[in-house]
């Protein structure tokens, strides 16, 4: 298969997941949501939100044994920028109520506005980002 | 039952990024470099989740309740305000410097990368912060 038909397959399983997290418990697959939830001192229901991510972590190690390639690939920034980064994506998406799953993926797919707006912002910041940082004269 | 569902969707999860090259923030860097040698993968995983989700949650959210559950947690909020305008700006300017968005960097983390473990630490911290931050508002 082509890269992008895989990206689209890949595309559909993370849709079949979410389906799945709806019509079982009724959740959005919001993973800045999920994940948070194990650590803002108030959601009790941390069995499923520990699941969840116990399989996201699973999965690409599961797929190196199968097929010998986890498709997991290596950082691209030094530890200072990546520290940075993790803070400000840490931040932004609980303020912001969602990241590229809840609001790109599930909030897009239920035609919410606020989430249509929130991945508009979000890309749009990252497009210019990646341009400050790579094409402006004098960088990278 | 609702820890094996979860899994199974957090597995389907972590399969669909890594296929989809998610999980190599280099291919994500490249969907946002449009000025550069652009790579468009992103968008087909967007693309192919949305509409998946989309006729999925049409089925799903006909039903009167979840399989499990006694009502469906949707959000709730319409406004558009300066806490989503902002916290989604901020999340782009730190996707943009690293490549990585929350479920990336957690799926990446069976590889053991050092700065990667970072990456997430200071994710979660953020979380953290953000959930105190929202607390001592209220």
């Amino acid at each position: 298969m082509n890269t992008f038909a895989l990206a689209a397959a890949g595309g559909v399983l993370i849709g079949l997941a979410a389906v799945l997290l709806m019509a079982a418990l009724g959740r959005i697959a919001g993973i800045s949501g999920i994940a948070a939830g194990l650590v803002d001192g108030r959601s009790r229901d941390w069995g499923w939100r520990f699941a969840f991510v116990a399989g996201l972590i699973a999965a690409p190690v599961l797929l190196g044994w199968i097929g010998g390639d986890s498709g997991i690939g290596s950082p691209q920034v030094g530890p200072p920028w990546m520290v940075l980064a993790g803070l400000l994506v840490g931040v932004g998406t609980r303020v912001g109520g969602g990241c590229t799953s809840g609001h790109g993926v599930c909030g897009i797919a239920r035609l919410s506005p606020r989430s249509l707006i929130a991945t508009m912002v979000f890309m749009l910041f990252g497009i210019a980002t990646v341009f400050a940082l790579h094409h402006l004269p004098g960088k990278g | 039952m609702k820890i094996l569902i979860a899994l199974i969707a957090g597995l389907l999860f972590g399969v669909g990024l890594s296929l989809g090259g998610m999980t190599q923030p280099a291919v994500v860097l490249g969907f946002l470099d449009i000025f550069g040698h652009w790579d468009p993968r992103l968008a087909f995983v967007m693309a192919g989740a949305v509409l998946t989700t989309a006729i999925g949650y049409r089925w799903v959210l006909g039903r009167r309740r979840p399989w499990l559950e006694t009502s469906f947690r949707l959000p709730t909020a319409t406004r558009f305000d300066a806490r989503l305008i902002g916290g989604a700006a901020v999340f782009g300017i730190g996707w943009g410097i690293a490549g990585y968005c929350p479920g990336p960097a957690l799926a990446s983390l069976g590889a053991g990368a050092p700065s990667l473990l970072a990456f997430v630490a200071a994710m979660v911290t953020g979380w953290w912060l953000a959930a105190r931050l929202a607390a001592a508002k209220q």
